[in-house]
C-alpha cells in the first residue's frame, strides 16, 4: 500500500498549484477552476488519511465537500454568466464596484 | 363674599389661553370683547372680595387659598398659593381696574394694527401674571409674577419687533431687569437659608419672634431692593424705562407707568416688617428714592419727545413712592401708588391720543397750539398734568403731601427738601408739556394738520373715566390735618403695614408743610408759564448762558453713553474674544478635528477595500497562514 505521506505530498502540491493559479490567472473562469483544484486537493488529503486510520469519517465529508461543490460550480458558473451578460468581459481587474 | 378672591387672576389667564390658542381663527371683534371682558372680571371679582375683606376681622389676616403644593424637596417647599389681604386687594383693584380702562382704550388705539390679536394676548397674559404677583402668598411665587411681568414688558415694549430700535429697547429692558432679579433671587435665597419658608406670613412671624437679625434684615432687604430698582426704574438700573417707550402707548400707560413699574414699591410694602428691622436698608431706599425722583426730573426738563417726558416722570415719581417707603410711611408710599396709577395712565393715554391725532407724532416741537383740535384731550391731560404737579384738591397732591409729610417728620429733612425740590422740577416739565404742545404757536407739519382729528369715544371715554379717578382718588386718604381718621387707605392698609412708623407733629408744622408744597407747586407752574407763554425766548437764552449743563441734562447724563463704555461694550467685545478663541478654535476645533481624524483613518483603510477578488482572497489567505501558523507555533 502507498503511504499516506505521498498522498499528503500530492495533496499540498495540488494545493498550492491551486492557489497560485488563483492569485496569478485573471479570468474567473480559470480562477474558477483553481479552486476547484483546491478543493480536491483538501478531499484527496481526506481520503488519504481516513483510509490510513481505517475509519469512514474522512469519507463522509468528502462526499459533503463535492455536494457542495457541485452546487457551487452550478452557482458560480452562473454569477460568471451574468457578469460577462452585464459587463461584456470576465477579467478580474475590471470587475471592482466594491473599491472603497 | 371672599373665598372666591382666588378667581382674581386665573380670569385673563383663560382668556390669555383661548385667545393665543384659537386666536387668528376668533373675529376682531370677539377678541376686543373677551381681553376687556376678561378684565373686567378679575376686577369684578376683586372688587366683591374687597367688599367681604371690609367685614372681615384684622385677625384673620391674610386669607390664603392654597391651590396646590408646588416644590417639595426636602425642607425646601413652595406652595402654589395665593392671599388676600388689604395690601393685595388695593393692588389687584388697580391692576386690573385701571387695566381695564387701558384694554377699553386700547381697541380704539391698535385698531388698524396687525397684530390686535396678539397684542390683546400679550395684555392679558401681563395682567395675570401682574395679578399672581401681588396675590402671591410667598416669595417664590411672587418671584414668578415678578419674572412674568417682566416678560410680558419685553414682548411689548418689542411689539413693533421690526422696528430696529423697538427690538433693542425690549432686549435692553429685559438685560437690565436681569441684573435686578439675580440679587432678588439671591434675596429669596438667603430667605430660605435663614428662614426656612417663603411663605409671608412666616417670614412675619419669624422677624417677630426675633429670629432674624438687623445684619440679615439688611442684607435680605437690600438684595431684593436691588430687584425693585430693576423693576422699579431706580438708579442705577432706570436706563430701560425711557427706551422703553418705544412700545405701543397704552402699554406704557399700564406696565411702565401704572402697574408694573410699581411691583418694587409693592414689594417693599410686602416686606415692611424686615426693611423696618433693618433701618439701614430702609435709609437706602429712602435716598436712593429721593435721588432718583430729583434726578429724573432734571432729565424730564429738556426732552422733546411728549412720552419720554412722561417716562422721566414716571422714573421720578416711583423715587417718591420709595421715599414714603424707605422713611417708614409704607401706607403713603402706597397711596401714592394707587393715585399715580390713575394720573400717569391718564396722562401716557392722552399722550397717546395726542399721538393719534399727529399720525405718530411725539416730537413737542412739531407741536403747538393743540387745544383748539383736540378739546377733549387737552382737558383730560390738563387734569392729569395738575394732578401730578401737586395742586391742591386733586389725587396727587394729597400723596405726595402724605410722604413728604411723613418724611419731614420721621427726621429725613434732606431727603423732605430733595422731594420739594423734584415737585418744583415736577410742575415744570408737566406744565411745560402742556404750553408747548397745546398752547402758544402751531408747528406743525401740513400734512399732519390736514388729518388732525379727536380720538374716537373708546379712547375719549376712558381718558374722562381715568380724569375722573386723578380728582377724586385723593379724598381716601385726606391728611390728619383736615379731620382724625380721614384716612381711609391708610387706615385700611394698616394691619398689614405693621412695620411703618408714624411720627406724629403739630398741627401747625404740618400746615406749614402743606402750604410749602403748595406753594412749590405754583412756583413750577408760573415758572412754566413765564418761559414758553410769557416770554418764550427765555429758555434759548438759557440754552446759550449755559451750555453745558443743557447739553449734560438733554444728553441725560451721558448715562446710556457711561453704561455703553463701562459694561455693554467690555461684555460684547469680551464674548468677542471668547467667541474668536474658545468657540471657533477649541470648541469647533474639537468637532472637526472628529471629522478629520474620522475622515482621513477612512481613507487610509479604504486603501485596503481595491474591490478586487485576488487583494481579497490574498488577505484572506494571510490571515489563515498567520492563524494556522500560530495553532501551529503556540
Amino acid at each position: 500500500m502507498i503511504p499516506a505521506n505521498y498522498f499528503m505530498i500530492l495533496s499540498v502540491i495540488l494545493f498550492v498549484l491551486g492557489a497560485v493559479a488563483f492569485f496569478i490567472k485573471r479570468d474567473l473562469i480559470t480562477m474558477f477552476m483553481a479552486v476547484e483544484v483546491m478543493l480536491n486537493a483538501a478531499n484527496l488529503a481526506f481520503i488519504a488519511l481516513t483510509r490510513s486510520a481505517n475509519s469512514l469519517d474522512g469519507q463522509v465529508i468528502v462526499f459533503f465537500i463535492i455536494t457542495v461543490a457541485a452546487a457551487e460550480a452550478a452557482v458560480g458558473l452562473a454569477i460568471i454568466l451574468l457578469i460577462f451578460r452585464q459587463k461584456k468581459t470576465i477579467k478580474t481587474e475590471d470587475i471592482k464596484l466594491m473599491k472603497g | 363674599m371672599t373665598d372666591i378672591f382666588w378667581l382674581i387672576p386665573f380670569v385673563p389667564a383663560l382668556s390669555t389661553f383661548i385667545l393665543a390658542v384659537f386666536g387668528k381663527k376668533l373675529p376682531k371683534k370677539y377678541v376686543s370683547f373677551q381681553a376687556c371682558f376678561a378684565v373686567f372680571g378679575s376686577f369684578f371679582i376683586a372688587a366683591i372680595s374687597f367688599m367681604g375683606l371690609l367685614q372681615t376681622s384684622h385677625e384673620s389676616y391674610p386669607l390664603v387659598k392654597n391651590i396646590f403644593s408646588w416644590i417639595n424637596a426636602g425642607s425646601f417647599n413652595v406652595n402654589l398659593s395665593l392671599q388676600f389681604d388689604p395690601l393685595s386687594a388695593v393692588m389687584a383693584l388697580v391692576v386690573s381696574g385701571v387695566g381695564f380702562i387701558i384694554h377699553v382704550y386700547s381697541v380704539g388705539y391698535m385698531a388698524d394694527d396687525e397684530g390686535y390679536t396678539r397684542y390683546f394676548t400679550y395684555l392679558n397674559l401681563f395682567t395675570f401674571a401682574m395679578l399672581i404677583l401681588v396675590m402671591a402668598s410667598n416669595v417664590v411665587l411672587m418671584f414668578v409674577g415678578w419674572e412674568g411681568v417682566g416678560l410680558c414688558s419685553y414682548l411689548l415694549i418689542g411689539f413693533w419687533f421690526e422696528k430696529h430700535s423697538a427690538a433693542n429697547a425690549g432686549k435692553k429692558a429685559f438685560i437690565v431687569n436681569r441684573i435686578g432679579d439675580a440679587g432678588f433671587l439671591l434675596g429669596i435665597m438667603f430667605i430660605f437659608i435663614h428662614i426656612g419658608s417663603g411663605e409671608f406670613t412666616a417670614i412675619n412671624e419669624a422677624i417677630g419672634g426675633g429670629a432674624v437679625t438687623q445684619g440679615l434684615a439688611t442684607l435680605i432687604a437690600i438684595l431684593l431692593f436691588v430687584g425693585a430698582t430693576g423693576k422699579s426704574a431706580q438708579i442705577p438700573l432706570y436706563v430701560w424705562l425711557p427706551d422703553a417707550m418705544e412700545g405701543p402707548t397704552p402699554v406704557s400707560a399700564l406696565i411702565h407707568a401704572a402697574t408694573m413699574v410699581t411691583a418694587g414699591v409693592y414689594m417693599v410694602a410686602r416686606m415692611n416688617l424686615l426693611y423696618s428691622l433693618s433701618g439701614t436698608a430702609a435709609q437706602i431706599v429712602a435716598i436712593v428714592g429721593a435721588v432718583t425722583a430729583v434726578y429724573a426730573a432734571t432729565m424730564a426738563l429738556t426732552q422733546n419727545d411728549i412720552k419720554r417726558v412722561l417716562a422721566y416722570s414716571t422714573i421720578s415719581q416711583i423715587g417718591y413712592m420709595f421715599i414714603g417707603c424707605g422713611v417708614g410711611a409704607y401706607g403713603a408710599g402706597m397711596f401714592h401708588l394707587y393715585t399715580h396709577a390713575f394720573f400717569k395712565s391718564l396722562l401716557f393715554l392722552a399722550a397717546g391720543s395726542v399721538m393719534h391725532a399727529l399720525s405718530g407724532e411725539v416730537d413737542m416741537k412739531k407741536m403747538g397750539g393743540l387745544r383748539k383740535y383736540i378739546p377733549l384731550t387737552y382737558s383730560t391731560f390738563l387734569i392729569g398734568a395738575i394732578a401730578i404737579a401737586g395742586v391742591p384738591f386733586l389725587s396727587g397732591f394729597f400723596s405726595k403731601d402724605a410722604i413728604l409729610t411723613s418724611a419731614y417728620a420721621n427726621g429725613y429733612y434732606f431727603v423732605w427738601a430733595l422731594g420739594i425740590l423734584g415737585a418744583v422740577m415736577t410742575a415744570f416739565y408737566m406744565f411745560r408739556l402742556i404750553f408747548l404742545t397745546f398752547h402758544g404757536q402751531e408747528r406743525l407739519a401740513p400734512e399732519v394738520k390736514a388729518h388732525i382729528h379727536e380720538s374716537p369715544p373708546v379712547m375719549t371715554i376712558p381718558l374722562a373715566l381715568l380724569a375722573f379717578f386723578s380728582v377724586v382718588a385723593g379724598y381716601v386718604g385726606l391728611p390728619v390735618v383736615a379731620g382724625e381718621n380721614l384716612n381711609f387707605f391708610g387706615n385700611f392698609l394698616e394691619p398689614v403695614l405693621r412695620g411703618g412708623h408714624e411720627a406724629h407733629i403739630s398741627h401747625n408744622l404740618e400746615w406749614i408743610l402743606i402750604g410749602i408744597s403748595i406753594g412749590v407747586a405754583f412756583l413750577g407752574i408760573i415758572i412754566a408759564w413765564v418761559f414758553y407763554i410769557k416770554s418764550p425766548r427765555i429758555p434759548e437764552k438759557l440754552r446759550t448762558r449755559f451750555p453745558r449743563i443743557y447739553k449734560l441734562l438733554y444728553n441725560k447724563y451721558y448715562m446710556d453713553e457711561i453704561y455703553n463704555a463701562a459694561f455693554v461694550n467690555p461684555t460684547v467685545r469680551g464674548s468677542e474674544i471668547i467667541y474668536d478663541n474658545f468657540d471657533l478654535k477649541i470648541i469647533d476645533g474639537a468637532v472637526n478635528g472628529t471629522a478629520k481624524v474620522t475622515g482621513s483613518s477612512g481613507k487610509i483603510l479604504s486603501y485596503f477595500q481595491s474591490g478586487l477578488i485576488k487583494d481579497y482572497a490574498l488577505i484572506f489567505l494571510i490571515g489563515v497562514i498567520i492563524f494556522l501558523g500560530y495553532l501551529i507555533i503556540f
